[in-house]
This record gives structure tokens, C-alpha cells and sequence, in this order.
């Protein structure tokens, strides 16, 4: 049931549909045909969700709404090679480039691949073989979704497909940028598929940016399979431009043994919300869930975490950390469902959120929903501003306020990078917090 | 060096200083003595600049210049040096980070050129030696896991670096069995020159034993009340506070202390 203003801010999403619908990549097999028309059946039942819903009662999309957005022309703008350096992962890499949401050949760099392992454009794989894909694109993702995953399956034209093989591994990481140029008005449907099979390993890296200028909405969705033994480290950094949108859903399922570890790093958009939802459904699996956030002007950076436990003896672990300036707000909701059966089961969840202004903010929101006996789950929250003692120990050492504070953040936030295992992938993780702290605004001498 | 007159300070809204007069000239070391609660560690904290110190009067005039005007970060600048009572940890900054960080500070504020990674790390190596420091202990977080000696050495390693005009040592010799006691007493010894002045501020006369002041004061209710030279530090050890009629409940405290 929808309201009548609700229908409005439909409607164009619901025309635009039924005008390129049939022209959407792969639109001729009925199996992607109908999951696009159940995905917007889905959209048209649940309309945009508004703060009366309770996993988006933090994130009001209704300012956003106020644009009608459309996706960008179909054929990425001219972009000049070294505007995206500062986006790239520094050493070895297999690079896919999306420009508004198109792939971009050109900027592109596969490289070698190792035997069984597959990457490529979801739009190509799409044209040529989209049975190919039947028995994993949106599998994974369901059709319960919140109405922007919903749009994003219903109008999903490119992304990147990564397969692996049985026992394939990549060494070197894989990026996938995603770059925005479009104005105020632009829509873009990034949709990426990562099947992992059985012991095979990787390491991707999605970032999302945009040239200064651009002030579109990204509304992406990753889903991802970590076959049985297979193990994934998943990297998603979001430093959209200022003035943009972001919107992102990642649905992962974990196979019996199988190990999926996640960093988001969200500095970027006017607006964010990075959700992701894992469904633990084997065995003896590990789910860790890492997030860290720098906000500041008026910026909105939603973290929402959904872990299932299905399977027994396997672990969960998050631990989401971030700073909050002049009158940004952060927010997290984690929940943690232990399903009957998942015995032995070990979940803990942790948000810690330092507020840097009195008008910043922090909404933590954990969740436990616990349907098993055998189960040790913890969770903890903390909101504080930076300890007074040790800004006066720094000063007292002739370090002036906003050194003082930035050694202060720095070591807040860097002990989440200390656990990561790729120096390039690390590199880039402390030079984003850096680049955000450099972008202080100079602070008074003495407070 | 430093002079202060008839200083009051308050800390949420309680008179703790009322009406202190000290100097301290270039090159002489000052030992100020005094019970629990007498404004000990006020006095150190409102040198190095502390907040929610509040000066209600009085002036503390520190090389021709008013101190009171400068933010903590300045005051770290023009030399002077607080060893804290109780050194901060702060998780997640490495020492070595901190200290060069500290020292780059200080030296900018000098106008002094900075100094690099491997010139730094051949100073640090070698007053760390000088100290018994484990090397170690610079790789770990500021004073994270440190013990209480090591905490006081990582405080006087500081002062090395920094080389202040004015160092302010508070309770220096609380939590410090002998040997480290000498240790600390040492370093401070050997930071002694015509150019640089000391206060030491103890509880106890033990610490005097090793490093020897030019002129011990008495703090007792938020002022002076006896100066001396180094013979003052001997008699009250002995005879305690009450010789100079100070009451009761002073010197029982600093009984239950000892």
C-alpha cells in the first residue's frame, strides 16, 4: 500500500521502465526478463522506503527523491586517463572501469587472468551468454529487497561478473571502479556478481568516486557466493563526490567453511547507506564485517548490517568505527539472527563513533535475535568525543590542537587497517583517512 | 626564568592557589615540597597550561613573557616541559610517531630545522640508552603497556628531546624503586646547565637525596609558607610538617602517604 505522493516519485522509475525495459541487455531471455518484471512488481508493492520503515528509519531518502533521476546516456563521457589515478590502486591489479555505470574498455586493464578465473563485463557476458548466469544473478540478492536493490535488478545493464573456478585463486586484487561524471540528475545501476567456488580465493576491491562536478545517485548491488572452503576479501571503499548519492546493497552467502571478509570505507556522498546482508548457510564459516566512516559539512553516511546464521560452529565479527565533524551524521543498525540449528555459534558486534562537534551525531542501532541455546554473542556501542587527557599530553609536547586531533583520529580509525593483509589495498585505506583529515578546516590555537 | 606573583587559581570554583609567589632564576633548581592536597600538581598543571585550571589572579611571567596568554602547545615551544604525575596513554600512536612528531613541533615553533628519520632515530637510540630504555618500548603505543618506571623514563626521555628551558617535574619519584630512582634522578642531573632551570615537585624528601636543589619551598594551603636551601628538605623529613605549625589533618595525610 503507497501513498498517493509515493506514487508520484514512483511513476517515472515505473515509465522509464516500460520505455527500455526490452532494450536492457539480455532482455530477450525470459528468465532475466521476468526477474527484471518481478523485481519492479516488487518496487511498484513497496514504493521508495521512508523512515516509517524500520531498517531505513535513520535514512530519509525523501530529499534525495525530490530529483527525478534518470540514468546517464549510455555511453561513458569523455574522461582523460589521469583523472582516475587517484582512484587506483597502486601495484598489480586487474582493473575494470565503469563510467556512470557503462563499462569503459579504454581505462580498463583485465590483465592476465589465472587459469579458471573468469572476469568480465556483466553487459558483454549478458549479450552474448545470459544463460550463463541464469542459476546465479539475483539468487543471491532475493527478491525481498528495499526498493533500491529492487530498481537496481530491474534495470541492471552492466557491472562486473567475476567467476572462479574450483580451487582458482588471484593473487593480485581485483578493482572495480565505478566512476560518476553525470549532473544532479543521473541515475546509475552498477551490478556485480561474484560466484567463488569451492577452495578458490580472491580479493576485490569495488570503489566508488566521481568527478568533482558530479552529483548523481549510485545505486549498486553486489551479490556473492563464497563457494565451501573458498575465502573472499571484499573491499569496498565509497568516496563518491561531495555533492553525490550513494546507495548500496552487497548480499553474500557463505557455503560450509567458507571465509568472507569485508571492508567498507565510507568518506564520500552527500548521502551513503551501505548495507550489506550475509547469510552464513554452511558449516564451520567466518563472516567478518569491517567498517570505518569519516563525515563531515552535512554529509549522512548509513552502515546497515544484516548476519544470518544458518549453519553451525561458525563465527561472525564486526566492528564498524567512525569520526564525525560539524554536523554529519552516522549511522549503524546491526543485526544478528541465529536461526534454530546454528549451535555453536560465536557473533560479536562493535560501533564505536567519535564526535568531533557538538552538532554531529551517531544512531547506533544492534540487534541480536537469538533462536538458538548454544550461542555466544556479544555486541557494544560507544559515542565520544576525543579524551581530553591525551589532547592535553599531545599540546603539553608542543603538537598544536589539529595535529594533536588528527594523531588522535588517525589511531582511532588506522587500528581497523592494521588487520589487513594487502599492503596496496592498506596503502589505500590510510591515505583516504588521510586525504580527510588534510581537508580539516583549520582549527582554533587554543580550544 | 619564572615568576610567579601572588597567583590564585580555582578549579570548579575551589581556591586551591591563593596568593603563590615563587622565582626562579636561569640555571637554579627549585624543590617544591608540600602535604596532599596543598596544589602541588595545580601548580605544575597551570604552568604547563591545562584547561579548567582557572587564574583568578596573579601573574606568571616566564622569560619577559605573560604565560598565561599562551596556549600549551606555545608554552611547549618556549621551553617549558612538564613530566606528567601521571604520563597519558594513548592507544594507537607509536612512541617513536609521538616523539617525532613532538620534537618536529617544538623545533618548527624554534624556527630550528627539522630533523629527519635517521638523524632522529640516532638521538632517540641514544638517550634511550642513557635512560636503560628498552628499545622496544618506542615501537609500542604511547605508554601503552608500559610500567610505572618505565612510563616516568619515557617522561624524562621526553625532556631530553625537547631540551626545555624550564622543566617541571611533577612527582617524578612516585611508583619508582631505587634503581629506576636513579636512574630517572640521572637523567635529570644531566640535563642541568647555567642555561636551564628545574622544579622539582615532590611529596617526599627522598628523590632530593639524588638530585639536589639550590632552594626548597613548602606549599601548604594553596601558598608558601617556608623557604630554605636543601637543609629544609632534610629537616621536614624529619621532623615532618608540623613543625611549621601546619595542622594536624596535613600532616596525617602525609603520614597515611608515606
Amino acid at each position: 500500500m503507497t501513498m498517493a505522493s509515493e506514487t508520484a516519485t514512483m511513476a517515472p522509475y515505473l515509465d522509464r521502465f516500460a520505455a527500455i525495459g526490452p532494450s536492457l541487455p539480455g532482455a530477450a531471455s525470459p528468465w532475466l526478463a521476468a526477474l527484471r518484471h518481478d523485481a519492479i512488481e516488487r518496487f511498484k508493492e513497496t514504493g521508495f522506503p521512508t523512515p516509517r520503515v524500520e531498517a531505513w528509519k535513520y535514512t530519509d531518502l525523501r530529499r534525495m527523491l525530490r530529483t527525478e533521476f534518470a540514468p546517464a546516456p549510455n555511453s561513458p563521457a569523455a574522461l582523460a586517463a589521469p583523472q582516475l589515478d587517484p582512484w587506483l590502486l597502486a601495484g598489480p591489479r586487474h582493473l575494470l572501469v565503469f563510467v556512470d555505470g557503462v563499462f569503459a574498455p579504454a581505462h580498463s586493464a583485465i590483465g592476465t587472468l589465472p587459469p579458471g578465473v573468469r572476469l568480465e563485463p556483466l553487459g558483454a557476458v549478458l549479450a552474448a551468454d545470459p544463460a550463463a548466469l541464469e542459476q546465479h544473478l539475483g539468487r543471491v540478492v532475493g527478491l525481498k529487497t528495499a526498493a533500491t536493490a529492487s530498481l537496481n535488478t530491474a534495470f541492471m545493464g552492466d557491472g562486473a561478473v567475476l567467476r572462479l573456478d574450483p580451487g582458482a585463486m588471484i593473487e593480485h586484487p581485483v578493482q572495480l571502479l565505478f566512476v560518476s561524471t553525470g549532473g544532479a540528475s543521473t541515475v546509475a545501476y552498477p551490478r556485480n556478481l561474484v560466484v567463488a567456488g569451492e577452495g578458490s580465493r580472491a580479493t576485490i576491491v569495488e570503489t566508488y568516486a566521481g568527478i568533482e562536478a558530479s552529483a548523481g545517485w549510485t545505486n549498486a548491488v553486489t551479490e556473492i557466493t563464497v563457494g565451501p572452503g573458498a575465502a573472499l576479501q571484499h573491499f569496498k571503499l565509497q568516496q563518491s563526490a561531495a555533492e553525490s548519492y550513494h546507495t548500496g546493497l552487497t548480499r553474500v552467502r557463505i557455503e560450509r567453511d567458507g571465509a568472507y571478509t569485508s571492508f567498507v570505507m565510507s568518506t564520500g556522498a552527500r548521502l551513503a547507506r551501505n548495507e550489506i546482508g550475509v547469510v552464513i548457510a554452511g558449516d564451520g564459516a567466518e563472516c567478518h564485517l569491517n567498517g570505518a566512516y569519516a563525515l563531515r559539512g552535512r554529509q549522512h553516511a548509513d552502515n546497515t548490517t544484516v548476519v544470518e546464521h544458518i549453519g553451525a560452529h561458525c563465527n561472525s565479527r564486526q566492528v564498524y568505527k567512525g569520526v564525525v565533524d560539524e554536523r554529519a551524521r552516522a549511522v549503524f543498525q546491526g543485526t544478528v539472527v541465529v536461526h534454530p540449528g546454528a549451535q555453536g555459534t560465536n557473533a560479536h558486534q562493535l560501533n564505536r563513533n567519535l564526535l568531533l562537534s557538538p552538532n554531529a551525531r551517531a544512531d547506533s542501532k544492534p540487534e541480536l535475535i537469538i533462536h538458538a541455546d548454544d550461542v555466544k554473542c556479544s555486541h557494544g556501542a560507544t559515542v565520544g568525543d576525543l579524551d581530553a587527557d591525551a589532547m592535553f599530553y599531545l599540546r603539553a609536547r608542543g603538537i598544536n590542537p589539529a595535529e594533536a586531533r588528527a594523531l588522535l583520529i588517525e589511531a582511532f580509525i588506522g587500528e581497523l587497517f592494521d588487520d589487513v593483509a594487502q599492503p596496496a589495498v592498506k596503502a589505500r585505506l590510510a591515505e583516504l583517512l588521510a586525504a580527510w583529515l588534510d581537508r580539516r578546516p583549520a582549527l582554533e590555537a587554543a580550544a | 626564568m619564572l615568576s610567579i606573583r601572588n597567583l590564585h587559581v580555582a578549579v570548579e570554583g575551589k581556591e586551591i592557589l591563593c596568593g603563590l609567589d615563587l622565582e626562579i632564576a636561569t640555571g637554579e633548581l627549585h624543590a617544591i615540597m608540600g602535604p596532599n592536597g596543598s596544589g602541588k600538581s595545580t601548580l605544575a598543571y597551570v604552568l604547563a597550561g591545562r584547561e579548567g585550571y582557572d587564574v583568578t589572579a596573579g601573574e606568571i611571567v616566564f622569560r619577559g613573557k605573560n604565560l598565561l596568554e599562551l596556549a600549551p602547545e606555545e608554552r611547549a615551544g618556549d621551553g617549558i616541559f612538564l613530566a606528567f604525575q601521571y604520563p597519558v596513554e594513548i592507544p594507537g600512536v607509536s612512541t617513536m610517531a609521538f616523539l617525532k612528531t613532538s620534537v618536529n613541533s617544538v623545533r618548527r615553533y624554534r624556527d630550528e630545522k627539522e630533523i629527519g628519520a635517521v638523524e632522529f632515530l640516532k638521538l632517540i637510540r641514544a638517550k634511550a640508552k642513557q635512560l636503560k630504555m628498552d628499545e622496544k618500548l618506542l615501537q609500542r603505543a604511547v605508554n601503552v603497556g608500559f610500567s610505572g618506571g618505565e612510563k616516568k623514563r619515557n617522561e624524562i626521555l621526553q625532556m631530553a628531546l625537547l631540551e626545555p628551558r624550564l622543566a617541571v617535574l611533577d612527582e617524578t619519584d612516585s611508583g619508582l624503586d631505587i634503581d629506576a630512582l636513579k636512574i630517572v634522578a640521572d637523567g635529570v642531573n644531566a640535563m642541568r646547565s647555567p642555561e636551564r632551570s628545574t622544579l622539582v615537585i615532590t611529596h617526599y624528601q627522598r628523590l632530593l637525596g639524588y638530585i639536589v636543589p639550590d632552594r626548597v619551598h613548602v606549599l601548604a594551603q594553596g601558598r608558601i609558607v617556608a623557604d630554605g636551601g636543601k637543609e629544609l628538605a632534610l629537616e621536614l623529613e624529619e621532623k615532618g610538617y608540623a613543625m611549621l605549625g601546619l595542622d594536624d589533618g596535613e600532616a596525617a595525610a602525609r603520614e597515611t602517604a608515606a
